[in-house]
């Protein structure tokens, strides 16, 4: 258990994240890559905060990311159910209203 | 854990070339004493509910099994162990065995900051009463889990009403609880119950400290009610619409996890209404320090299951008087009046805190007598 | 026994992150990301960040976990019953993905961090505490106006159309 290991997980997990947004249409599957990648982000502030001697502002970081990410996902869940009672889908790719 | 672990490699040399395997050996056993302590809590939760509502309506009740029926819980666990574990054709089969155990395990690992007695806790966590309020987090999504995975309507109505209580009365059992973690300055259990001994006995309870926190212990237990999904908040089991709910389409032993879950749940509500406002094992007038270690946590055991099966005995007593709401109700009641209460009462304790520098009434009026 | 549960952890973790990016199903998606949320708690507790760790069960898993399943189950027809997600561009995605990965876990590896040697535990919800609300005070006050906006705005989005027509004559009166 040292900080290089929890990056490396960290990367994994961010990683995991990117692949599911590149790969899905479904935008409430969007929303769990999102989080994915806050999570990667977050265990590197606490792991970082940890072995550099208890440098509290990571971890402060990570409270911060945790509320933007609780406002951000109710904020998006009520725009995918506004887009399914109209579109009739949460597929992203069915927005597209203003281009045609 | 750690000094146990000492003092038993001190008393044993031996264990000394595997002290991790003694720690590992002391967890399970403290986990299984504690599971066991829930299994049976829930077999006499039952119990004690069937008297109760059976005294309330006039009834005899469970009399059969046992001297006055005592026995009637073994019968019905071994009822339900008995009984096939359906799973429907139509469920989805991995999620619908998983939902009982999320259940199970959210309800179950409150436990762990229960404080049984003057050192009885499994772990006194620093976060204590925060944990609890994670660890339960669980619940809900073992319930949305077990809807969904029912494949039946009913089960996925009652799954999301559940779901949608859960979270929405969370923020008011979390901000009724405050006043005491404001009180002792810690969210530690243990240290809210220390910061509630003295000599002024039953005055030195959060309860009486102020009319806030007065105010709070009704709160909580309300808002607490409503979390467990007990009447007059039981919306999601409603059955004279939805069935029973989310366990709709469960049978034998994963029907029995639900059930334990909701006794388990009704027991750590009463525990920690018990050590946030009343006092938890402090004996009135009494310092259990002063005791032989065995004689402390003997006596506060006694006294902390006194405090908290009296709790339990109010809840059912509340299911067995009251009747349901409807669920629109259900949710104003908690968004349009518990939340700005428990607001309200937040912003009276901190003020009272900074104000009277964490005095108490009682302890003012014993200091006006000198 | 600390690297043990490390290891664990990160079994965990990192697989249930796999099932989320790759399972065909929203719904065995959102129980991949309840176990990664969970051993994302558990990594914080190892790194000694034990309040951040219930802050993570607390928010993640029983705030935008139910979210996520309630957008789920309202977002599909009932009948639609696998809930299924198909994927797209598979290839060119986990070749970018595994190549990023190879990229940051080099660099996480052989660079030398700075790091203290002996790192103590200690709880830390005392000094977030007092840190949240000394040198911290603006940003904690920004945030919670954030997230007060966010929660109108939601509120205002999944109001269904009737309920915000009868909403208008009050604003203008209002304005």
């Amino acid at each position: 258990m040292s900080l290089d290991k929890f990056l490396v997980v960290s990367a994994a997990l961010f990683c995991c994240g990117l692949y599911t947004i590149m790969t899905r249409r479904n935008g409430v599957a969007l929303l769990m890559g999102v989080e994915l990648i806050l999570n990667a982000a977050n265990i590197n502030f606490v792991a970082f905060s940890h072995y550099l001697g208890k440098v509290m502002g990571g971890q402060i970081f990570a409270v911060f990311v945790i509320v933007i990410a609780a406002a951000e996902a109710a904020v998006a869940l009520s725009i995918f159910l506004r887009l399914f009672a109209t579109a009739g889908s949460v597929e992203v790719d069915t927005a597209d209203s203003l281009k045609n | 854990m750690e000094q146990l672990t000492a003092l038993i490699i001190q008393k044993v040399p031996a264990l000394a070339v595997a002290p991790w395997a003694v720690t590992l050996l002391l967890i399970g056993i403290v986990a299984f004493i504690i599971l066991q302590f829930a299994m049976v809590f829930a077999g006499f939760g039952t119990y004690l509910e069937r008297k109760i509502a059976a005294d309330i309506q006039g009834r005899i009740g469970p009399n059969r099994v046992g001297p006055i029926g005592l026995l009637q819980f073994l019968a019905d666990g071994i009822k339900l162990i008995l009984k096939e574990d359906i799973i429907p054709t139509a469920a989805d089969n991995h999620l619908f065995r998983m939902a009982p155990y999320l259940i199970f395990t959210g309800s179950f690992a409150a436990f762990v900051v229960v404080p049984f007695g003057f050192s009885l806790i499994a772990a006194d966590l620093n976060i204590g009463i925060y944990y609890v309020m994670a660890v339960t987090s669980l619940v809900s999504i073992g319930v949305l889990l077990a809807g969904w995975a029912s494949n039946n309507k009913w089960s996925m109505l009652g799954g999301m009403r559940a779901a949608a209580q859960i979270v929405s009365y969370e923020i008011p059992v979390g901000m009724a609880l405050i006043p005491a973690v404001l009180i002792a300055g810690s969210l530690s259990t243990q240290d809210i119950i220390r910061s509630q001994g003295g000599l002024l006995g039953i005055f030195g309870w959060n309860l009486f400290h102020n009319p806030f926190s007065f105010f709070s212990f009704f709160l909580y237990m309300v808002a607490a009610l409503a979390e467990t999904n007990r009447t007059p908040f039981d919306i999601p089991e409603a059955e004279s619409e939805l069935v029973s709910g989310y366990n709709t389409e469960y049978s034998g032993i994963r029907f029995g996890f639900f059930f334990m879950a909701e006794y388990a749940d009704v027991f750590v509500v009463s525990a920690l209404a018990t050590a946030c406002f009343l006092g938890g094992w402090q004996i009135p007038f009494f310092n259990a320090a002063s005791l032989p270690p065995v004689w402390a946590n003997l006596l506060s055991l006694g006294v902390f299951m006194a405090k908290a099966l009296a709790l339990v005995c109010v809840i059912i007593w509340i299911r067995w008087t009251l009747p349901r709401l409807r669920v629109d109700q259900l949710m104003r009641m908690s968004w349009k009046y518990m939340v700005p209460l428990t607001f309200f009462n937040f912003l009276g304790v901190s003020l009272w805190v900074l104000v009277f520098k964490g005095k108490g009434i009682p302890q003012m009026i014993a200091s006006i007598f000198g | 026994m600390a690297d043990l549960v490390f290891v664990l952890l990160s079994i965990l973790t990192v697989v249930s992150a796999l099932i989320v990016a790759g399972n065909s199903s929203v719904i065995y998606s959102a129980v991949g990301l309840l176990f990664t949320f969970m051993g994302v708690a558990g990594l914080y507790v190892l790194a000694s960040a034990d309040f951040l760790a219930a802050t993570q069960m607390l928010v993640y898993v029983g705030g935008i976990l139910v979210l996520i399943l309630f957008a789920v189950f309202l977002s599909n027809r009932i009948s639609d019953a696998k809930l299924s997600n198909p994927t797209h561009m598979r290839v060119p995605s986990a070749i970018v993905c595994i190549a990023l990965f190879g990229l940051m876990s080099n660099a996480a590896v052989t660079t030398e961090w700075a790091v203290k040697t002996n790192v103590e535990y200690a709880p830390t919800t005392a000094v977030l505490g007092r840190l949240l609300m000394t040198k911290y005070l603006l940003p904690f006050e920004v945030v919670s106006v954030l997230l007060l906006a966010a929660l109108i705005g939601a509120a205002l989005l999944s109001r269904p159309e009737s309920a915000k027509a009868a909403l208008k004559p009050d604003m203008e009166e209002g304005q």
